[in-house]
């Protein structure tokens, strides 16, 4: 088991800090859940480690493909070109950096080979996000370079129309031991990106993530992302190896970065 | 997808016969229970179960597409790749082209800042020919607090399309392609969305202007819990509409101000908060969106006008 351990491997996220408190990045084998208010970047991190996760083996990347499970419509195409153009100019800029002599290490991708090892899945309602689940075992298993399964997000249609609020905890609850089922077989990372709501503790209103109590069990780490004064930040809520941290990101033109100064917000929820 | 009988599925008939003598018809019927669950009600073994809904899910399934495809449709069969440029270098550099198509695009900010001016903007940019940078189509505009000016249009467009505006007639023909809607409560908002429905199949229609959303929502008598339904209701229509009709969609929204010494927070910040008797009190008022946290959720981009002294800015988030 241990040795296994040492082998499982970690997508960054392209931001030094983030990076660091996960312990490398995002783990294969595991499920982690990555939830925020809107416009803290959730679709942001899930497109950059779609992008990531293509990274080749000579640059410390995974060299593996992703799924992105779109139950919003908020996957922007354009975004994931800027991002993975961002992604090759940064690892040619490696490359200049560690092999000046060397001219065999030119990075040779293209942005579109990027877009093209992403399987893009839109679902419309909660059964086709069910049927979808079950469907990847077989999926996965005609596609075995798959490193991620991106679901943004996780919540949308299990919002509306749910009136069994039991029957809404057993199936998702089913679906999230299928996803753990289809991490640990696989060896590939799931990440799944939640939203938020309020609920009301010891007398105050306080944000939470979405899906109720009982989903908190349904993933191997949880992270939220939330805004620090004027900063993004994310939080380490709930890991088994990793320990409480919080660490600052932005987003930029380029995709997830570590934080700088020029990348904080206007005052505005 | 979900209505799918199962019946018509090919599956082994023993097992079809089986989910149709307990009452499970369509796929949705199947895959609203857990599988240990119709273990129980069809009396059969897990490995059948789970056999019989590998099936059922993989025809329900949604297809899959790559990245690439999608964007070389888009590419192909789309304006500028699915944008609507808005003419506001800097915005539409932000926004990768202009405000794109298919999903729902918010502007936010308070009174007076220009929202109203914005749309009528887009209006114009809409419906004017390709070659000028438009979508040559109609629009529609829904005017909740009758504040659509056609003078201020076509003064709008005299002003910055001149070439265009001063040929005869050019004017009416443009401020003709937009059509102006004023209903009264949310009910009649979504009986005109299901016969804008209809134009949308057409593909005449090429953008839809709501201003505002807030005044719609708020205007209604209902508060609460079934007001937040409602609006949760309207919300995925008009995203299912933008979705599969592939038109920009932009909804104007209220400010209000939030006075109070904290924003919400989780539990893990609270924790690091210093009490209450270690600082005074201080009366940060900032602004919030109105229309609450799902509503915000629901838009892909919010764009947010702010006064920084006398100009105008945007933020994409």
């Amino acid at each position: 088991m241990f040795n296994e351990e040492r082998f499982s491997s970690l997508i960054t996220t392209s931001c030094v800090d983030l990076d660091n408190i996960l312990g490398g990045g995002i783990n294969c084998k595991e499920v982690t859940e990555i939830g925020g208010v809107p416009g803290i970047g959730k679709t942001q991190i899930g497109i950059q480690l779609a992008v990531n996760v293509q990274i080749p083996l000579e640059y410390g990347g995974l060299g593996g493909k992703a799924i992105y499970i779109d139950t919003e419509g908020s996957f922007m195409v354009e975004r994931v070109l800027q991002i993975a153009e961002a992604c090759i100019e940064d690892m040619s800029e490696y490359s200049h950096h560690f092999h000046k002599d060397n001219q065999a290490y030119g990075v040779k991708m293209h942005p579109n080979s990027i877009l093209e090892n992403i399987f893009y899945f839109r679902v419309c309602s909660y059964t086709e996000q069910i049927a979808l689940v079950n469907y990847l075992d077989k999926f996965v298993t005609e596609h075995k370079d798959v490193k991620i399964i991106i679901i943004d997000s996780v919540t949308f249609h299990f919002r509306q129309d749910f009136d069994d609020m039991a029957l809404r905890t057993r199936l998702l609850g089913e679906m999230s031991l299928k996803l753990m089922k289809l991490a640990r077989n696989f060896c590939l990372a799931v990440v799944m990106l939640n939203q938020v709501t309020t609920k009301h503790i010891e007398g105050s209103f306080q944000l939470t993530l979405a899906l109720g109590d009982s989903w908190s069990h349904s993933c191997t780490n949880r992270i939220i992302l939330y805004w620090n004064g004027n900063e993004r930040h994310a939080y380490i809520d709930k890991s088994p190896s990793l320990k409480s941290a919080s660490a600052p990101y932005s987003v930029t033109s380029r995709g997830i970065r570590n934080s700088t100064s020029s990348s904080k917000r206007i005052k505005m929820v | 997808m979900a209505n799918k009988l199962i019946n018509q599925m090919a599956l082994p008939k023993s097992i079809a016969n089986i989910f149709a003598a307990r009452n499970i018809i369509t796929a949705k019927d199947a895959l609203s229970l857990t599988e240990f669950e119709l273990m129980e009600l069809l009396d059969v073994g897990m490995a059948e179960v789970t056999s019989a809904m590998a099936h059922i899910s993989e025809v329900v399934c949604p297809p899959c597409q790559t990245a690439l495809l999608l964007m070389e449709q888009r590419v192909r069969n789309e304006s500028l790749a699915g944008h609507l440029p808005t003419r506001l270098k800097g915005l539409d550099e932000a926004l990768c082209g202009g405000i794109p198509f298919g999903v729902l695009t918010e502007l936010v900010g308070p009174p007076g800042i220009g929202k109203t001016q914005f749309c009528l903007k887009l209006s114009l940019l809409a419906s004017l020919p390709v070659n000028c940078g438009g979508l040559d189509g109609r629009v529609i505009y829904i005017d909740v607090e009758s504040k659509f000016s056609s003078k201020r249009l076509i003064e709008i467009g005299t002003k910055s399309f001149p070439e265009i505006f001063h040929k005869k007639g050019m004017a009416q023909e443009m401020a003709g392609r937009i059509r102006i809607l004023r209903p009264t409560s949310l009910s009649e908002f979504a009986e005109s969305l299901q016969r804008i429905k209809v134009s949308l199949l057409q593909q005449q229609v090429k953008l839809l202007i709501v201003d505002s959303m807030a005044a719609l929502v708020l205007g209604e008598h209902d508060c609460g819990a079934s007001r937040q339904q409602a609006l949760g209701w309207h919300v995925s229509f008009i995203k299912s509409l933008a979705e599969f009709s592939r038109i920009p969609i932009v909804l104007t929204n209220q400010v209000r101000s939030h006075i109070g010494d904290e924003s919400l927070m989780y539990s893990f910040q609270a924790q690091s908060r210093p009490t209450k008797e270690d600082n005074p009190v201080t009366f940060d008022s900032h602004l919030v969106a109105a229309l609450g946290i799902n509503w915000a959720h629901a838009v892909t981009i919010r764009l947010v006008l702010e006064s920084r002294s006398v100009s105008c800015r945007s933020k994409v988030h």
